[in-house]
């Protein structure tokens, strides 16, 4: 039998269904894999008593002709959505021990689609994070490292726990939220694919929410059309999120056709930003030509409020997160601390079950939405913010796509950017401005750097626009052929 | 009528605004399908949107929408076809999200106008600045253990309606007038209940004195005043307050305070300086509520007839006093009540049976109209019989007290006791001619000019024919028989 944790969710559908190994197989190989890689600590929760159970009912539908579209394909759910009778943390101290009783749309259209789960990933706590280095539970470790450097890497984040488990071949897809990067970048840092779709695309409910206008659901997985295939079970209308679109969901696979001919590309110039290495630059360039051959136009764009896309970000996400969080005062479920009054009860309950950035990003919200600042910042980053849009907008009047790097680094060492937040914060500033426009973007592996870590590009399209971009990322895909694999993973296989 | 209060320095004059909030009236709550009707058990009727579990997200009820949609209309007051749901932030145990969601900058109602009637028989509009929709919080239980505070998230997310008027209102009368016709207007819409007993309608009275002409003082708000009387109260002790404060050289600070029943006074709970800073900003959970011009229009169309309009036409078909008037259309049940009654009978006596015999009766025994066991059919078959002269009025109210007690047809009461008039002349002249001579010498009296007497022979007739004889008959046979 070949090594079924190698295989993509397209390979392993084909797979189950020729009969080749039950989905009970399939999900042991991933249970016995995650055991051998716990030391990357990308799971807060291990549910191999659940994946075994939904794995057997998987085999029975196979059989029985009622496979689902994912039937049977063990994924790794991000910690941020709310699973019934499983733990739920969203990395926080103050929400250790919760168990919902409900679940989200998102897990319960991958269920009802025949999805397995393998356990809750990691993440940085509350999704707030650029490295995963926030988690009440722990730092996850990107299975990559630097060529002869033994070195423990950040995996990206805040889905760093799902990026570092599908790159690490502890799961074959995974869920992840991006409210200003955290499924494109962590995607990026570990080499391999994922996609924030539109704002809307995907139902909120039952995610523990960040930044509600920013905060979007996609997948994780090592190829393009898996990411297609996860995407279109996760995706759809939702009455109990008010902001989800009542639009179909279309098959995403069959938009590729790998025909990209006459597509206009548009490569923004204030993508290019001060400090960016060369080899980052350089596989930017690689894609232009990749596409290029492919028949496609590129066409230079200009999206002049970017430079202001980054602070823009980190007054409206704060702001939200700040009403977001205040939820979890003790009262009524997660960790509550006694006080000698009401107020000591909430003052030691948030002080101690949040984290510090965490609480950095309440203290700013709280700040930027008072009496007094509100209209500086709050107001006047909605307009700049309503700015960036129009930017988008005209950009999409001259081209189909747009196409940028993922982050301006490779992964980077545990501790590396901390001592700065600012510097941290740097991370998210090709991604932010999707979240800020609603926009889907799709990232995916272009190469390796110098030191053997991964590179990645994006693909930013108009709303609605994700079936272009499958299309065209398949063609990056085929050109790049990314087949290298982290050496502790090769070792393992 | 000008309310003024007489303090050392001179008159001053008292400037009210009011803010009611108003229960909506609907199935379910703002943002969630939990029911919403009261006295449940505690945190029975809690929905994992109410309770702010995690992930949770709200979903507006468009019934509320309807309903603020109607009232803004039985205002007279522009619905704002755009409108935006703001979070207000503050931390307490009742408030499970740690915001209530609420409307600030675009409420879904502006400007209106209310009449209000006056005890002294006068009107006078008073302006109605917004209306917005928002939740309503649980409840904080303090009292039932010594060191632990109990919630009940029951009511948490019901939808209320905040009505804010303008400063328009110059005394308690006014202030209680407007109130009542408020609340008179809510329940012909059937948009609250009106209860202030039970909490489902409460008001935050803002208060300021001036000199009669000056600009507006500084004002206080008083909070917990929880019914008409208790409005009345706050307003003259905080006014008295206020106008003391001013004239020994004070100065009246902006603040918050709460109405004290048991002591009839009211008391500082918090200043401008404590008073929140709810970082209001609108809810990224909810889009902006866009009305359609076709919706609006499908609720004015469903619009019941407002007191006012119901008031005129009253007096208008039926003659009535503007008085009487009142009194029918304070209630809509009483006023349809009426209607039921007087259609194609006389107005004025259709009124004098309802408010007279039936209220008079009910309110003695502390009933509503509601709660009659006379159906506005019956009492209207009644007038009938009077009218086409079956009985007597007189035989009428002993009917009336019958079905008051057993809720029995008036026919089937007026053939059970036999009380069916006798018109047939010929039987009255009868007892007419006896009563004639067993009482010669009242008849000698009576004509000889005693005609005070004439009363008496009426009686006698009466009397013999057990109530029944048609007194016009007796009158005209008496008159022509002792006139002989």
């Amino acid at each position: 039998m070949t090594n079924l944790t190698h295989l993509t969710i397209e390979q392993a559908l084909k797979g189950l269904e020729k009969k080749d190994f039950t989905a009970v197989e399939l999900t042991q190989a991933h249970i016995d894999a995650m055991e051998k890689f716990r030391s990357l600590n990308a799971y807060i929760v291990e549910t191999p008593e659940i994946a075994l159970k939904q794995a057997a009912e998987s085999d029975k539908r196979r059989a029985g002709g009622k496979a689902g579209l994912i039937d049977g394909i063990p994924l790794g759910i991000k910690d941020l959505f709310c699973t019934q009778g499983v733990q739920t943390t969203a990395a926080s101290k103050i929400l250790e021990g919760f168990k919902p009783e409900y679940e989200s749309t998102v897990t319960s259209n991958l269920f009802r689609d025949g999805a397995v789960m393998l356990g809750k990933t990691n993440l940085d706590e509350f999704a707030m994070g650029s490295s995963n280095t926030t988690s009440a539970f722990g730092n996850v470790i990107n299975p990559w490292k630097r060529k002869n450097d033994n070195t423990d890497l950040v995996p990206g984040g805040s889905s760093g726990g799902s990026s570092a488990a599908v790159a690490a071949r502890i799961c074959m897809g995974a869920t992840g939220t991006d409210t200003g990067g955290s499924i494109r970048q962590p995607a990026a840092f570990c080499g391999i694919a994922g996609i924030k779709p539109t704002y809307g695309r995907c139902s909120r409910w039952g995610v523990v929410a960040f930044a509600s206008s920013l905060d979007q659901a996609g997948p994780f997985a090592r190829t393009v059309k898996d990411n297609a295939l996860l995407l279109r079970s996760m995706a759809g209308y939702d009455p109990k999120d008010s902001t989800s679109a009542d639009r179909p969901v279309p098959d995403y696979a069959a938009a590729m056709t790998g025909n990209i001919k006459g597509l206009k590309i548009g490569v923004p110039k204030e993508y290019r930003v001060e400090g960016m290495p060369a080899e980052i630059e350089k596989m930017w360039q690689q894609g232009i030509d990749w596409l290029k051959s492919a028949g496609a136009e590129i066409v230079d764009v200009s999206l002049p409020h970017t430079k202001y896309a980054l602070p823009v970000y980190y007054i409206i996400a704060p702001a939200e997160a700040s009403s977001n969080l205040a939820r979890y005062d003790g009262v009524r479920y997660g960790k509550r601390v006694t006080g000698e009054n009401l107020k000591d009860m909430y003052q030691k309950t948030r002080a101690q079950g949040f984290g510090e950035e965490v609480r950095r990003r309440i203290l700013v919200g709280t700040y930027v939405l008072s009496a007094g600042y509100y209209d500086a910042y709050y107001i006047k980053a909605q307009r700049v913010r309503r700015l960036i849009y129009n930017d988008f907008m005209s950009a999409f009047e001259k081209c189909d796509v747009l196409l940028t790097p993922t982050a301006p680094s490779a992964a980077f060492a545990i501790g590396e950017n901390e001592d700065d937040p600012v510097k941290m914060y740097l991370n998210d500033v090709f991604t932010v401005t999707g979240n800020l426009a609603g926009l889907p973007g799709l990232a995916l592996p272009a190469g390796l750097d110098s030191q053997g870590l991964p590179l990645g590009l994006q693909l930013l399209g108009r709303p609605w626009g994700e079936e272009t971009l499958f299309n065209v990322a398949g063609v990056i895909e085929k050109a790049a052929n990314f087949t290298a694999l982290p050496a502790s993973v090769q070792k393992a296989a | 009528m000008t309310y003024q209060i007489q303090g050392e320095q001179g008159t001053w004059e008292v400037v009210i605004g009011m803010e009611v909030h108003a229960q909506v009236i609907a199935e379910s709550k703002l943002f969630s399908g939990a029911a919403a009707s009261f006295g449940a058990e505690p945190n029975s009727q809690v929905s994992l949107v109410d309770a702010a579990m995690p992930g949770m997200l709200p979903v507006l009820n468009e019934y509320c929408v309807e309903q603020a949609i109607r009232t803004g209309l039985g205002l007279n007051a522009k619905i704002n076809k755009t409108s935006v749901f703001e979070r207000k932030n503050y931390f307490y145990p009742d408030l499970p999200q740690g915001y209530q969601i609420s409307q600030f900058l675009h409420p879904i109602v502006g400007k209106g106008e209310i009449e209000i009637d006056l005890p002294d028989g006068t009107t006078k509009t008073i302006g109605i600045t917004r209306l917005h929709l928002e939740q309503d919080a649980g409840k904080s239980v303090h009292d039932q253990h010594p060191t632990k505070s109990y919630v009940d998230l029951n009511r948490s997310g019901c939808a209320l309606m905040e009505i804010v008027s303008e400063p328009d209102i110059r005394s308690p009368d006014e202030a209680t007038a407007y109130l009542s016709k408020l609340r008179m207007i809510l329940r012909y819409l059937d948009t609250c209940d009106g209860n202030m007993e039970e909490g489902s309608m409460r008001a935050d009275v803002n208060i300021s004195v001036r000199k009669p002409g000056a600009g507006y003082g500084t004002r206080c708000e008083v909070k917990n005043v929880n019914s008409l009387k208790a409005v009345q109260q706050a307003i003259e002790y905080e006014a008295q307050r206020q106008v003391e404060i001013i004239e020994g050289g004070g100065k009246i600070d902006q603040e918050t305070r709460l109405w004290d029943p048991a002591k009839g006074e009211t008391r500082s709970m918090r200043s401008k300086e404590e008073a929140h800073d709810y970082r209001y900003f609108p809810d990224p959970d909810l889009l902006p509520l866009h009305l359609a011009d076709s919706w609006i229009e499908r609720v004015r169309e469903t619009l019941p007839e407002l007191p006012d309009q119901k008031k005129h036409r009253f007096m208008k078909d039926f003659g009535l006093s503007a008085y009487d008037a009142n009194v029918l259309i304070a209630e809509r049940a009483r006023a349809d009540y009426f209607e039921i009654v007087a259609k194609g009978r006389d107005g004025k006596m259709a009124a004098n049976w309802v408010l007279n015999e039936l209220l008079g009766a009910l309110n003695k025994d502390g009933k509503s109209i509601t709660d009659s066991v006379i159906a506005a059919g019956q009492l209207g078959a009644l007038i009938d019989l009077i009218s086409d002269n079956t009985i007597s009025g007189k035989i009428a109210k002993d009917v009336f007290a019958e079905m008051y007690k057993s809720g029995k047809d008036p026919a089937e009461i007026v053939e059970e006791k036999g009380l069916k008039q006798v018109t047939d002349t010929g039987a009255i002249e009868k007892i007419v001619d006896e009563v004639i001579a067993e009482n010669p010498d009242n008849v000698a009296a009576y004509r000889s000019g005693k005609d005070k007497l004439f009363g008496f022979f009426v009686g006698q007739v009466m009397k013999k024919s057990q109530g029944k004889a048609n007194p016009n008959i007796i009158n005209e046979l008496l008159k022509k028989k002792l006139s002989l």
